[in-house]
């Protein structure tokens, strides 16, 4: 009976034809074809989604790279700007910014003047708001820093106003503005005048990176300064502090710590760490290096040490990975050849386990670069126009941070702003894009050693 | 050292006293291995002797390994392992808590199942050991640690002139020979080899034999195999393990022809393993 059952199921499998296929071998194709759908049609919605955010962000923000300028000679008027006549630093000083307004006020009339340009309808006090308001104050500037200069006529490169500035940009129309308190379809009129004779240009706006935050009413003259030093002072304590702390705690609890209860307890609370919600950070940040320890406020130190904080699971979960990656083989070569643990570990397997470690590094850099809910809380947010002085003073200084002025720009009403942080954004991603690079080229030179 | 004598003058007349002590480079008095609570080698005694080499065969799973890493202490690396009983390498007990582990390893160098040379230079495995142990006092003198390193293996001729180039892109066989060369580079007394040429094939095995044959004359050997065959070519004596028990020591001559014991007989007639 057995037999003849084998048998028959013998003799279907012969006559089977390999050449045309069988219900489950289709239904098989079938679901795999499927499936590979699936995962086409998944790959193609990020792609999507991140092409829309490039985009979005580009065209919102390549603009704030571009910024109007006025050329003016301004003679620098001793009867007003050196009022006691003897080029004393002090006395300058005493000068304050409104005192340089009615001097560019009189160069611009002049410049008009010089041109042949006829203004309609302006006072030349209203020609006038054509230039930011951060004008006077870069003019004096520049001559408490050049008393010298005083009674003589300087070039300027003077910022537009924000709404001039957005005009060339298509962001302000001779209709908005015939709405607008802050500007008139009549100075548009004149800064296309003052284009027409060469003296208002749109160029590369270098300010942008090295120039610090402005208040509400200057958008133009915002710029990076301040919170590109304070990310890169904070990475700079968070490579110092994370990477060898993270190295060594991996190092300890991958090839020397005895397996028992407790270092199971370190390994969850470290995979728990990973996924504590960054703000929380921020709260211990605040508890512990402001309110206990005393740091100051707003300071690159208080949030290194809290982004340090953040990056130490990510490396060590990376750094682990890397070293359990490495063949025990090699511990073994090394031990058989009479090396110590601590010589088999530093000479064979940490160089081996070293790619793998300087990714899971810069990955943890990157997403710290990028973190703002925990700088908020220890007071990064603050409007900070004064530079960080020179570390290592510099980082007890109050700073900003790139990702903190994204979210502060964000925050204001002018729509000037919008512009600014999405540039803000394409520098942040910038940045992220290099630190990535590094980390690839990184592993490929450790690689590339056989 | 005080065990081994009482043996020596229990079983021999006093006259071969020291010849017998001379016969003995390793010995193991009731070694137990235990992994966790797996009993993995069970009162284990046997006496290997010095310039000669020694063959481990057995079934998997036997012990025969396990015993070899227990004479270097490589077992010390596994949480789970515990060993009992006494082995001794010239009377001193290498169990004894003030021996250190990586100063016994110097003097008892390992060969390993599959060839795993560091991926560095070929010049720099071998010269890894000597730097390490600070054998040479200069580079010169490393240079000479390494070439005759490098002869004593057979591998010279064929590396010489790419002494810079990674040990990793040698052949199978090469590396093998160059993990040898490492080991020997540390001028041990005692070379342990883990059935050093299951991964290589026929012709690299037979020139690791031929070594293995070259060396003999300066070092104690003791490797495991799997191949009745390797064991009866290259060992002078051969032990037995079944089960974590060590079955028979005995001449490699006579263990091929007329073992003393059933198990090993059916061993090597391949009637279980």
């Amino acid at each position: 009976m057995t037999v003849s059952v084998a048998g028959k199921a013998a003799n279907d499998i012969q006559t089977k034809s390999i050449l045309a296929p069988d219900a489950r071998t289709r239904r098989r194709n079938a679901a795999e074809a499927r499936f590979r759908l699936w995962g086409k049609l998944a790959v193609a919605l990020g792609v999507l989604a991140l092409v829309g955010l490039l985009l979005s962000i580009l065209s919102n923000g390549l603009s704030s790279f571009q910024q109007t300028y006025i050329a003016l000679d301004v003679y620098l008027d001793p009867a007003k700007l050196d009022k006691d006549g003897n080029r004393d630093p002090a006395s300058i000083a005493k000068v304050s910014t409104f005192g340089y307004a009615p001097v560019i006020e009189k160069a611009l009339s002049e410049a008009i003047a010089a041109k042949g340009i006829v203004v309609d309808g302006l006072s030349i006090k209203a020609a006038a708001e054509l230039i930011s308001k951060e004008a006077p104050a870069s003019l004096r500037n520049f001559v408490i820093a050049n008393p010298s200069k005083i009674g003589e006529t300087v070039s300027f490169n003077l910022l537009a106003s924000g709404r001039i500035d957005g005009y060339y940009k298509g962001r302000v129309t001779m209709e908005s503005a015939a709405l607008d308190r802050n500007t008139s379809p009549e100075q548009l009129r004149l800064a296309d005048k003052l284009k027409e004779a060469g003296l208002l240009a749109t160029r590369f706006n270098w300010d942008f990176f090295t120039a610090p935050d402005a208040s509400d009413t200057r958008p133009e003259a915002a710029g990076l300064g301040v919170a590109i030093l304070g990310s890169a002072y904070m990475m700079l304590i968070v490579l110092v502090l994370s990477l060898p702390l993270g190295v060594a705690a991996s190092i300890y609890l991958e090839e020397f710590a005895p397996q028992n209860r407790f270092t199971d307890l370190v390994e969850v609370n470290i995979a728990n760490l990973a996924a504590v919600p960054s703000i929380v950070f921020g709260i211990l940040g605040l508890a512990v290096f402001i309110n206990f320890a005393g740091l100051p406020q707003s300071a690159p130190i208080v949030g290194g040490l809290v982004l340090t904080l953040m990056t130490l699971p990510t490396i060590i979960i990376a750094t682990r990975a890397a070293l359990k990656a490495v063949p025990p083989s090699i511990r073994d070569a090394a031990l058989g050849v009479g090396a110590s643990k601590m010589q088999s570990i530093f000479h064979h397997v940490l160089p081996l386990a070293m790619p793998g470690i300087l990714t899971g590094t810069i990955i943890g850099l990157a997403q710290a670069l990028g973190e703002t809910a925990p700088l908020l809380l220890i007071g990064m947010v603050a409007f900070v126009r004064e530079f960080p002085g020179a570390p290592p003073q510099g980082f007890f200084d109050p700073a900003s941070a790139l990702p903190v002025q994204v979210y502060n720009w964000t925050q204001r009403g002018d729509p000037a702003f919008v512009e600014r942080a999405s540039g803000a954004i394409i520098v942040l991603l910038v940045f992220l894009v290099l630190m990535n690079l590094i980390a690839i080229i990184l592993r490929r030179r450790f690689e590339r050693r056989w | 050292m005080n065990n081994l004598s009482n043996i020596t003058t229990t079983t021999m007349p006093a006259t071969t006293k020291v010849a017998a002590m001379n016969l003995s480079k390793i010995s193991a008095r009731d070694v137990q291995v235990y992994y966790g609570d797996k009993h993995a080698l069970k009162d284990v005694n046997i006496e290997i002797r010095p310039r000669s080499v020694t063959a481990f065969i057995g079934p998997s799973g036997c012990g025969k390994s396990t015993f070899l890493r227990c004479i270097n202490r490589m077992n010390d690396t596994i949480a789970s392992c515990r060993v009992e009983g006494n082995i001794a390498i010239d009377g001193e007990d290498i169990y004894d808590p003030k021996v250190d582990p990586v100063q016994l390893r110097a003097k008892v160098g390992m060969v390993f199942q599959k060839p795993n040379p560091f991926p560095k230079s070929i010049y720099e495995n071998v010269a890894y050991g000597p730097r390490i142990h600070g054998l040479a006092r200069n580079k010169s003198e490393l240079d000479d640690i390494v070439a005759s390193a490098l002869q004593k293996a057979g591998l010279w001729n064929e590396v010489k002139d790419r002494l810079e180039s990674p040990g990793t892109g040698l052949s199978g066989g090469q590396q093998q020979r160059l993990c040898i060369a490492r080991a020997v580079a540390v001028s041990p007394e005692v070379i342990l080899m883990d059935e050093p040429c299951s991964a290589l094939d026929p012709i690299a095995t037979a020139k690791v034999e031929e070594l293995i044959h070259e060396i003999r004359e300066n070092f104690t050997i003791v490797i495991v195999t799997h191949s009745m065959q390797q064991a009866a070519r290259v060992s002078q004596r051969t032990a037995m393990f079944h089960l974590g028990n060590l079955v028979e020591e005995n001449d490699t001559d006579k263990m091929f022809t007329n073992p003393d014991d059933q198990r090993t007989q059916d061993y090597i007639m391949g009637r279980f393993g």
